[in-house]
């Protein structure tokens, strides 16, 4: 027993020799222990406080990755290769890596839609959620120059597209250009360039604004759980914050902390069952700009601005390049500033869940899309994709001539044929019910509405045979599409209508 | 001197005083010890600004660099390689390269020999966003996996998101040679082309896709 209460008596000690000098333990102790409203001890509290922990695993992993790395154009792709091959595990830490990143997004994005839906942002939190944007930005260049650093097929080409956006600013586009890349082309002063951002410039300010953030919502503290008709007011709301957290209040540590420690818990779990289920992200082929070979494709988490990108009109692009972010990112700044006081609880806000329903919807929209690129043309349809047997029995010469036409000159790269081939334009399979012979080869020969003119790519045989062809294509049990004004005409005449010419024709 | 001044004038501002008065005798050395204070902030403000000089001209220096300044004549080999009426691709190295550039130093441009001495040396960057476009001679059609640009044979839009036709690098034929001028990257900034010899925005106003691209098509190439 003595010697036990002689042995506390030295641990007491050594901790009074360190706490006298440093002084940290009081006010960690106090921070552990704030009052925070009971209903807030919740687990639709648990998203920021696993962001934070993936930021950890992220700068872990991370300095375990650059043990190994080569930030130089010329190897890095070999580089990752040995990480993925040969070095013990290496895969899995890439693998960690990568997914952490991905998880590290979606949770930030939920952290935001919960803070949004709970009113948090409002008096005296604006400046909480500001820093929180600026989170969700710098988030994301991480997620971008991150996948820039996994220097491969797609991040090359993805620079390209970055030096692409940026060309179009008026006056200064060459100088960022030159500023992104550091050089004429993308190359070595290119990548180090976003290694510099991605491992020191970027994580700094993070690491700074995360220390910031988790300051101000111990100032601050915890937001309430909403309630309709708790209307929050500059003047009284503080009062009453106090007054709520002290009649109610239930420590952070342990009530509320629990569930933050689980749920980062069970995402750790989760990162590490991607990384070992799903394996390393990449890389794709060499960062060779001569293998052209290739549909490079943004990482999941951009594939909306892809499909805007795809859907925009060409002339409204460049417009909407430069406007749109900063409308998007100045309303989110602002969101704190315009709408800081009145109603928390999100059945009192129906506009606010109305807009949140619409950005979800969208961006969920616009992200499904990026997975399949119906814009993209299938560069190897017209050689690889077959024509469905029921198309071609029965045909006349001509006519399969025609479906070789089509195979040959690149047409199933853009349309489909039995759910085959490209969908940038329409699939072919009842074209014959809408177009007339007379459309089709106005259609084939001068393009337009997206298609390019096919009038020197086909000899007139050449187009006889593809359009004898494309007239065989109306589905099972589809009418002919007739020009009604030459039934008229032809009416007039006395003559047969056009319906049982093209029943001729086939 | 006149900012101590300012400061004595803010104190009696906030009329204090009583502490003016029991501060006297410290009034003196505290306002020599404000003015040095102040001073040395001016100093390292000055000695900072120094300091950003060549901070800024280092990483400024590659965007005020102009990009004609990058370009030099590269051989893409002898004209006899291109058949006439055939458009190939040819890889070439840029002629400015460091170690660390790697293999992505190296580039390629789509080469149509139009007639005898009469060339087209295309970018293989989409005037788009700058994905690599293929060429088919199937169709005379040249083709952007990413958004599906498509352009004629002659580098003009032929339909899809471009702006404008293909980014064409100057070309000489040097002896047996055919030589481009290259060493950027062709984006809408840093042209490959001369900006003279092409507007920037071929698209036609109005609609596009429509007509306007059949009528950029035949008064491109006749």
């Amino acid at each position: 027993m003595e010697s036990q209460n002689t042995k506390k008596g030295a641990a007491i000690k050594l901790f009074d020799w360190f706490e006298s000098r440093l002084g940290l333990a009081k006010p960690m102790i106090e921070a552990a222990l704030h009052p925070t409203p009971a209903r807030s001890a919740s687990w639709w509290y648990v998203f920021g406080s696993a962001a934070t922990v993936l930021l950890v695993l992220q700068v872990v992993t991370g300095i375990l990755l650059g043990l190994v790395y080569t930030p130089s154009a010329g190897e890095a792709w070999s580089s990752l290769q040995f990480l993925n091959h040969d070095v013990t595990l290496g895969w899995f830490l890439r693998a960690m890596h990568g997914w952490g990143s991905d998880f590290m997004i979606a949770i930030v994005i939920i952290h935001m839609v919960q803070v949004f839906l709970f009113g948090a942002y409002k008096f005296p939190r604006e400046l909480t959620w500001i820093i929180g944007v600026f989170l969700l930005l710098l988030t994301l260049g991480m997620a971008f120059t991150g996948q820039v650093l996994r220097f491969d097929q797609d991040a090359y080409w993805g620079l390209g597209i970055g030096a692409s956006i940026i060309s179009r600013i008026p006056i200064v586009g060459g100088p960022m250009v030159g500023l992104l890349l550091g050089g004429p082309i993308i190359g070595g002063p290119t990548l180090a360039r976003f290694f510099a951002l991605h491992v020191f410039i970027i994580p700094g300010t993070l690491l700074a604004l995360v220390a910031l953030h988790v300051w101000m919502v111990l100032k601050l503290g915890i937001n309430e759980w909403p309630m309709p008709g708790r209307v929050v007011s500059k003047t009284s709301y503080l009062r009453e914050y106090q007054e709520e957290t002290h009649k109610n209040g239930v420590p952070f540590v342990p009530d509320a902390a629990w569930k933050d420690a689980v749920f980062a818990a069970a995402i750790l779990l989760s990162v590490m069952a991607c990384a070992l289920l799903l394996g390393p992200i990449g890389p794709t082929g060499q960062p060779d700009p001569t293998i052209i070979q290739t549909a490079p494709k943004p990482d999941f988490a951009f594939l909306w601005i892809y499909a805007v990108l795809a859907y925009l009109p060409a002339d409204m692009e460049t417009p909407f390049l430069f406007i749109a972010p900063i409308v998007v990112i100045g309303g989110m700044l602002l969101l704190p500033l315009v709408a800081g006081e009145g109603e928390k609880h999100w059945s009192r806000r129906p506009v606010a869940v109305l807009m949140l329903a619409v950005i979800a919807v969208t961006l969920g929209t616009f992200t499904q899309l990026g997975t399949y690129t119906p814009w993209s043309p299938q560069m190897e349809a017209w050689s690889g994709d077959t024509i469905p047997t029921q198309y071609l029995e029965g045909r006349s010469p001509l006519e399969r001539q025609g479906a070789l036409v089509l195979q040959n000159k690149q047409c199933r790269d853009c349309h489909a044929l039995g759910g085959e081939g490209g969908m940038r334009g329409p699939a072919l399979d009842t074209i014959a019910a809408r177009m007339t012979e007379d459309q089709m080869i106005r259609q084939v020969l001068q393009g337009g509405g997206n298609m390019p003119a096919y009038g020197k790519a086909l000899s007139p045989a050449e187009t006889h045979a593809l359009v004898s062809f494309l007239m065989t294509l109306r589905g099972k049990d589809l009418q002919p599409a007739v020009d009604f004004s030459r039934t008229l005409t032809r009416a007039d005449n006395g003559a047969a209508p056009p319906a049982a010419s093209g029943e001729g024709a086939r | 001197m006149s900012t101590s001044k300012q400061h004595g004038g803010a104190e009696h501002a906030e009329g204090a005083a009583q502490a003016a008065e029991q501060t006297e005798s410290r009034g003196a050395v505290q306002s020599r010890r404000a003015f040095l204070f102040k001073l040395s902030l001016a100093l390292n403000g000055v000695v900072g600004a120094v300091v950003a000089v060549p901070i800024l001209g280092y990483i400024l220096g590659p965007a005020l660099k102009k990009n004609a300044s990058y370009n030099s004549w590269v051989s893409l080999g002898s004209v006899a390689d291109f058949p006439e009426g055939e458009t190939r691709m040819v890889d070439f190295r840029n002629p400015v390269t460091m170690v660390a550039d790697g293999m992505t130093a190296n580039s390629a441009c789509w080469v149509r020999h139009v007639e005898s001495k009469k060339f087209q040396v295309f970018a293989i960057n989409c005037a788009h966003l700058g994905c690599p476009v293929r060429w088919f001679p199937q169709s005379r059609l040249f083709l952007c996996p990413c958004h599906g640009g498509a352009y004629y044979e002659d580098g003009s839009r032929a339909s899809g998101p471009p702006e404008r036709g293909l980014f064409e690098y100057n070309y000489t034929v040097a002896g047996n040679h055919l030589m481009i001028e290259a060493g950027s990257l062709p984006t809408l900034a840093t042209e490959a082309c001369d900006r003279r010899t092409k507007p920037l925005v071929q698209i036609e106003p109005g609609a596009p896709g429509t007509s306007a691209d059949e009528d950029a098509n035949t008064t491109r190439s006749s």
